[in-house]
This record gives structure tokens, sequence and C-alpha cells, in this order.
């Protein structure tokens, strides 16, 4: 599914033919290493911006940068990567379901996120300028996720990335295993947690079949829930799906084969021993890289392997922070950690930008720099993956939306008195098991 | 059992049948980087360790390496890291009830918990420290209750509490803020933060009053909690108390005071914000992991990566630390806490004090550990790497001469 630009919707629905801009403002970025993904890396590089597209990648030399455009002059040694997919966070006081029943896709993530919560801050200081915000995973179904955009704005929508008809982009958020469990309604086994799930998809075919019927007298009322779950069915909605343990793992598997439903794993601790079958069933897998065993008693064999042991099976990789979990702050320490189990470094920087960009639906916008696709790029002082390398500036379609530099900023970064506001996840935990806010 | 346990009693059993060989807690490390943890790095250097003692270490081309003595080669070394303050060992990996022995929930104050009647040798978790370069770790009851018990300094290694424990009693561990005080539960600790220091002097005071009877013609019947507490107040070891908020951090200061015991400040959020203080007072700090999260109420909201630098500035006595976690991951580890530092200010040879040198001093073992120097324990951690890049692995741990880790990590 392709994903629309705002500014393209915009016209469109307003109807308007797409006029260029009469004063375009141009940028080139040159001396630094560009990592653009899409290729091999090049030393003593220049980006080329255009309002809020790329327009040129290359070597000095090799790309000529227009006469009017503003030269940005980088310190050798520094380096610009595309701008980080972040593919699971909790950051904005997101929130989803309730705790009423296990299934609730109703629930939309948009109805929720606090834009002004300095998580949002937070995860442009660590370089992510996409990120999938969601509900926790104390529910099978806990409601619609949000894919956003880190530009500026006051409502929330202005965030949006957007599907090709306009309406706000998103994906489903799906869990098994423990999380979901509890007293009724909510399931007490995983057979009957499975049961659940099927019988929901079950109804919401009978429900898309009948919608369909040529008598309007003879459809069924219009259900929110049954709605974004043929939405799922469709396609047009991916299940991102919240599993530890292996058997888990295969059962969320299982379900999308049954119902056809496009899917992505989602923190998949014990990955390392179904790597095969994942790689095999061709599933995405969005991971996490953690410090420490231990914590949750069926994600206590996570292993930092996991990312090389999927990458030799095959499979796609993706990292996310679940923020609060770990903080989107130090999102490339992932990639590192992640090479530190055994993933190539490649892999690891793909798992970074391209590959979250694909599992949400937004690889033409975003997760390489390449010509035509979004402005959205970090500068960093120095190599992605060492400990030692800061994100010096964060950009957002053409626009520089952390500098390290400003003070304020700064701030966010390092952390300090004033630099969270109340409501982030950094500074409060969110019920625990995923009740209101995150839950690895 | 660990295969490398195995394996090593293999070699000891052995060493009985055949004393010729070289004995186990015998070894040579030779790295082509040195970090000895004084501040010098040597080149190709060798650390000798004879005995479980560190007899000599130098240039591999200056020291003479005793013949037969098996050595072992890496990248890099480091002296085996020191963890200045933990709960592992008491708090295991799997979080259920009946592997979580950090907190005590029956009262408020109850300074005679012991942390060698809890700690768990075998527990996952102490494994994970070791096999990333940690031989000593300070660990025991952790934050949560006024006083929740006693702490203690073991190395990473052994079966049983004995083979593993180095300074049975370490610290009397306290906290003060939100962290030890009831929300409407009905517990016996406090639900204000004057009502926590009232009830910390009062038991201070008593403790006091036992101390001064102890000369008496009928001196008191023995009191276990007391006991403990005159430890403190004799200053034979310190009370460790968890401050985060700046008014906790003053009060800890102000108690030190009033009762001259030897004050441990870790958690210390905002530290930076009462530095003056701090340094005035002298106090110690072991601060918070640098990637701790936040906690309800806000108590870490003031939070900062770049405190461990700030606090070595201004000349403070300092340590990082695995903490408590409560959730995923189940324990911090300092390597990677170091590491992050390098971003936030510090130096590679800061990173490596406030994971060796800096705690053991504060916690008054540096004559025994945190730096490669003859007359030491032979505690190595041995890398593929820089040790602070997290792309680095640890590839092999001694304690006293013994490789007690293989495992790459």
């Amino acid at each position: 599914m392709r994903i629309m630009p705002l500014r393209l919707v915009l016209t469109t629905l307003l109807g308007l033919a797409l006029a260029a801009p009469a004063l375009a403002e141009t940028r080139a970025f040159v001396g630094a290493r560009i990592l653009s993904i899409a290729d091999d890396p090049i030393d003593d590089g220049v980006l080329v911006i255009e309002d809020s597209r790329i327009v040129a990648v290359g070597a000095r030399g090799d790309v000529s940068v227009p006469r009017d455009a503003e030269l940005v002059e980088l310190d050798a040694g520094t380096v610009i990567m595309p701008g980080i997919v972040d593919t699971h966070s909790h950051i904005g006081e997101v929130s989803g379901a309730d705790r009423a029943g296990p299934i609730q896709p109703e629930n939309r993530a948009l109805d929720s996120v606090n834009l002004r919560s300095s998580g949002l801050k937070r995860a442009l200081a660590g370089g992510i300028t996409s990120v999938h915000v969601m509900s926790g995973s104390g529910h099978l179904i806990s409601g619609q996720t949000l894919y956003l955009k880190l530009r500026d704005g006051n409502r929330i929508e202005e965030l949006a990335y957007r599907f090709e008809d306009g309406a706000v982009a998103g994906g489903l958020k799906m869990a098994n295993g423990t999380n979901p469990m509890g007293d009724a309604p909510f399931p007490g086994t995983r057979a009957k947690s499975a049961a659940l799930l099927r019988q929901a998809y079950l109804d919401a075919q009978d429900y898309r079949d009948k919608r369909a019927r040529d008598e309007e007298a003879e459809r069924p009322p219009r259900d929110l829930g049954k709605d974004a779950l043929v939405e799922v069915l469709e396609g047009r909605r991916i299940a991102h799906h919240h599993t530890h343990r292996h058997d888990d793992v295969i059962t969320a598997m299982r379900l999308r084969e049954e119902f056809g439903y496009r899917l992505v794993l989602h923190h998949v601790s014990e990955a390392w021993k179904v790597a095969d079958e994942i790689a095999a069933a061709d599933v995405p897998v969005s991971l996490i890289a953690l410090d420490s065993p231990g914590g949750k008693l069926e994600a206590i064999d996570v292993s930092l392997e996991s990312g090389g042991v999927l990458e030799e099976a095959g499979a796609t990789v993706a990292f996310h922070t679940d923020d609060w979990i770990t903080d989107s702050r130090y999102f490339l320490r992932m990639a590192a950690m992640s090479v530190r189990g055994g993933m190539s470094r490649e892999a690891a920087l793909r798992a970074m930008t391209i590959e979250g960009a694909r599992m949400l639906d937004l690889a033409d916008r975003v997760g390489t720099l390449e010509s035509g696709k979004d402005a959205d790029f970090v500068i960093l002082s120095g190599d992605p993956l060492s400990s030692r390398t800061r994100v010096l500036e964060t950009w957002v379609e053409g626009v520089r939306r952390f500098d390290l530099d400003d003070p304020e900023d700064r701030l966010v970064a390092e952390g300090g008195p004033g630099a969270l506001t109340a409501d982030d996840g950094a500074g409060h935990i969110h019920g625990i098991d995923g009740s209101t806010g995150g839950g690895q | 059992m660990n295969p490398l346990h195995i394996l090593t009693r293999g070699l000891l059993v052995t060493l009985l049948v055949a004393p010729a060989f070289a004995f186990a807690d015998d070894l040579v490390v030779r790295a082509e980087r040195l970090m000895t943890g004084t501040g010098e790095t040597i080149d190709d250097g060798v650390v000798v360790i004879e005995d479980g003692r560190i007899t000599a270490v130098g240039p591999a081309a200056s020291v003479r390496i005793p013949d037969d003595m098996p050595v072992r080669r890496a990248a890099v070394a480091t002296p085996g890291l020191v963890d200045g303050r933990s709960v592992v060992g008491l708090a295991g990996a799997l979080n259920q009830n009946h592997d979580q022995d950090q907190l005590e929930r029956s009262a408020a104050l109850q300074p005679e918990l012991r942390a060698i009647d809890a700690y768990n040798p075998r527990e996952t978790l102490v494994e994970w420290l070791r096999e990333h370069g940690v031989t000593t770790v300070h660990t025991g009851h952790g934050p949560g209750e006024v006083i929740s018990g006693q702490t203690l300094i073991a190395k990473t290694r052994g079966e049983t509490i004995d083979e593993a424990v180095f300074v049975p009693f370490a610290a009397v561990a306290a906290t003060l803020g939100d962290g030890a005080l009831v929300d409407g539960e009905p517990r016996n600790s406090p639900g204000t933060r004057a009502k926590a220091v009232a009830m910390l002097r009062a038991k201070l005071i008593e403790a006091q009053e036992y101390l001064a009877k102890q000369d008496a013609e009928e001196p008191p019947a023995r009191n276990l909690a007391l006991e403990s507490l005159v430890a403190v107040l004799r200053g034979e070891v310190p009370l460790m108390v968890e401050a985060n908020r700046h008014q906790d951090i003053v009060t800890a200061l102000r108690l030190a005071e009033e009762f001259d015991f030897r004050l441990l400040l870790t958690g210390a959020a905002d530290a930076t914000l009462v530095l003056d203080e701090i340094v005035a007072a002298d106090v110690p700090v072991i601060i918070h992991p640098i990637m701790i999260r936040g906690s309800v109420h806000g108590e870490r909201q003031n939070v900062s990566f770049t405190t461990p630098a700030e606090l070595l500035e201004a000349g403070v006595a300092t340590s990082l630390q695995s903490g408590y976690e409560g959730y995923v991951p189940k324990t911090r580890v300092v390597l990677f806490e170091a590491a992050l530092g390098l971003g936030y200010g510090l130096s590679p040879e800061q990173a490596l004090e406030l994971v060796t040198m800096g705690p053991a001093r504060i916690l008054g073992i540096d004559e025994r550990v945190g730096s490669l120097e003859v007359g030491k324990d032979g505690d190595v951690a041995l890398f593929d790497g820089d040790p602070f890049e997290y792309t680095s692995h640890v590839v092999g741990v001694v304690i006293e001469g013994e490789v007690v880790s293989e495992t790459v990590r």
C-alpha cells in the first residue's frame, strides 16, 4: 500500500493541481559521510534537499549543487543517515483499550496522543523522524495504532501519515501470551486467547460480507470495531502483534495464515528459537535489544542474538524502543547492541531505517536517502554504532526539528530539570502490563 | 552447573593427582592494550597472577613471565569491574515472588535483615553481570523501605554464599522519599516524608541508647536490629541512603550530621541541584544507572545523562551502579552504563574509574580490587576491542586467577 504525502493529499482533496512552489528553498549539506542505506556509504558526500524533499545524494564533485542553494558545510567525521523509524513506541501518553474487555479494535491512538509531551521531543533527540505510536499490550486487540511523522503541529492530524484516501494511517495492535490474560472477560489460557481472536475475525468477515449487500436495509449497522478488523482483513491496516514465546509466535503466524492479513511480529523475545519458521512465512520482525534477560517470565529467554539469527535465516528485522522500556534518546544503541549480538552492521543500519519503513508501509517516503524521498535525516557526530556518537541535528521534511546547539533541545537530549513534561513516559511509568500505556 | 565450572573442577581434580601442573589460580593475562585502572594504559601489557594475587604488571617486554604459567591473550584487558550497588542475587531474573528477596515489606525498619541469608550466587543475573566483566558486586536489600536491610559485597563466583562473599556486611540500606512511603496501603510504613524521618531518627536514637548501655553492669538483651545500627553509629559500616529528590538528599546530609554516621548517597537523581552541599559534606555518590527509567511521583523527573560527569568534575567520589529494576530488563549492567556515559561528558578513563576504582574506594575495598596493581586480587576482564563500544565483546573474566567465564558477551 502506498502512503501519500500530506501535501498531495490536501491538494487532491481540494481538487487542485499541484503547482510548483514559486520560491523553492534549497539546501546542500556537504562534507559528511553519507549512509544513504540505499547504496554504499559516501565519504565527503553531498545531500541536496529542496523544501521537504531530497533532490540529490552523492559524492562531492558528482552532485551539482544548485546556485541558489544554501550551503551547509559539515565537519569531517560527521555522518548523515536517514531519519530513524521507530516501529513501536508509547510516547505521548498514548492509550487505547481500557480493560473493559479483551478485544477493542475501535479505540484509536489518534484520539489519545498528547503531542506536547516531551516524549516526542525525546524521539527527535534520538534521531527518530517517523514513529509508530500505539497502546499497550494488555488486550488481545487494544486498538488502532498511529504512524507519526514528527513534524511541528498543534493537531495530531498534522503529524499523521495518511492512507491513499487521506484517512489517518496506522495499524492494529494485537497481543498474545500472558499480557492480555486476566479474569473474565479476559482469556485465562492461550487456547482461549486464540479462540477469541479467531471468532472476532470470523465475525468481521461476516460483517464485511453483509455490509456489502445490495439492499441497504439488509446491511448490519456500522460497528467501529469491526470496521477496523475489516481494514486488517483487506490489507489496508497491518496487524502489529506483541508476542514473546516461540509458541505464541507460531500462533500469531497461524492466525495470520487463516485470515490472510498482513502481520508484523513485535518484541519476539524467542525469535531466535523460531527464526526459520518466521523467515519461511516471510513475516517481518520488530525487535528490541535489552541489557539483560529477566523481569518478565515469558520473555526470560530474550537474547541479543535474535537479530543476527533472524538475519541469517533470511527474515526481515527492524528495531523499536518500546519507549518507555528503552528511551528514544538512545535508539542508535539498539543497532550497536544487536551487532554485539551477531547482526551484521549493514542489517543493523537497515533495521533502524528502511526495514522499519517497510513494516509501516512508508518505504516509498522514508527509510533511505534517495532523490524524491522526504528530507528526513539525522546528522551525527560520528559513526551510528559508536557509543561516543551523539545526534547533532534531526531534520523532518526539510525542517530542522532538533539541534543539539539549541539549549532547549540539548536539555531534552541530556535530561535535567525541565527536560521532561510531567506526563512523559520517561518520567512516569504507566500501567506496567500495558493497561494504559506501554508494556514490553 | 556451568560447563566452565565443570571444567575448572576437572582441572582441580587433576591438580590433586598431578601437582606438577600449574595452579588454577596462577595465570598470566596478556593484552594488546592493558588498562590498569590507575590511569595508565600499557601497550602489549601483562598481568601476572600467582596464587590469586597480582605479582607483576607491565609491558610484556620487561615483565618476566614465570615458566609453565598459562597465558590468556586478549585485545584489551581491564581490572574486573566493580558494581557499586545492585540487588542481583537477592533479586532474580524470573521476577516471581519466589525469586524476589530484595525487599521485605512487613515493616519499615528492618536493619537486622542480612544479605548473606538471602544471596543466591547461582542466580542468572549474577552470571549475567559476571559474563559482562563484573567481578565484584555490592548487592543486597534494595530501596523501598526506610531501612530495608543489609548489603554485602561478593565476588561474582562460587556456588555457595561462603565461596562468593567478600564483605558479609557492607552497609545498611535506607530509602528516603516516595520510594519508602505507602499510599493508602495498610502497612507499617510511613505515609509522609516527615514521618519516615521521624521513625528513622527514633530508631537511631534507640540504637545510641542501646550502644551506651553496652558497658553497663547489666547490658541489654541482644537486639539484632539495634546491633546492626550500632555498626552504623560506630562507623563500621555506612548508612547507604537512596535519595533522589533534592530535599531527600539534603535530609540525608542532615541525618548524617546529627548521628555522625558514614553516609553513602545512592540514586541521587537531583545531585546536581545540591552539588555544593554534597561537596561540602564530602559524601560519596553511587549515582543511579544512567539509563534508569523514571518513577511514579516524578522522583526521577530530573534525571540527566550528564550527572556522572558533573559529579566527577566537582570532585565528588562517584560510582556507577546496576541498581534495581522492577521489570524488563531486570538488571542494568555497569559496563553498558559507563559506555553510555562516553557520549555525555565522560572520558574513557573516567568511565573506567566509575566502574572500578571509584566504587572500590567508596566501598573501602580498594586495597583488594579496582585496579591491576601488584598485591591486589587477580580480577581481570578481557575484551576483543574497546570495552566501552557496544559492538565489542567481553571474551573472558578472571577472578583471583581463575577463569570464571569464557562466554563471549
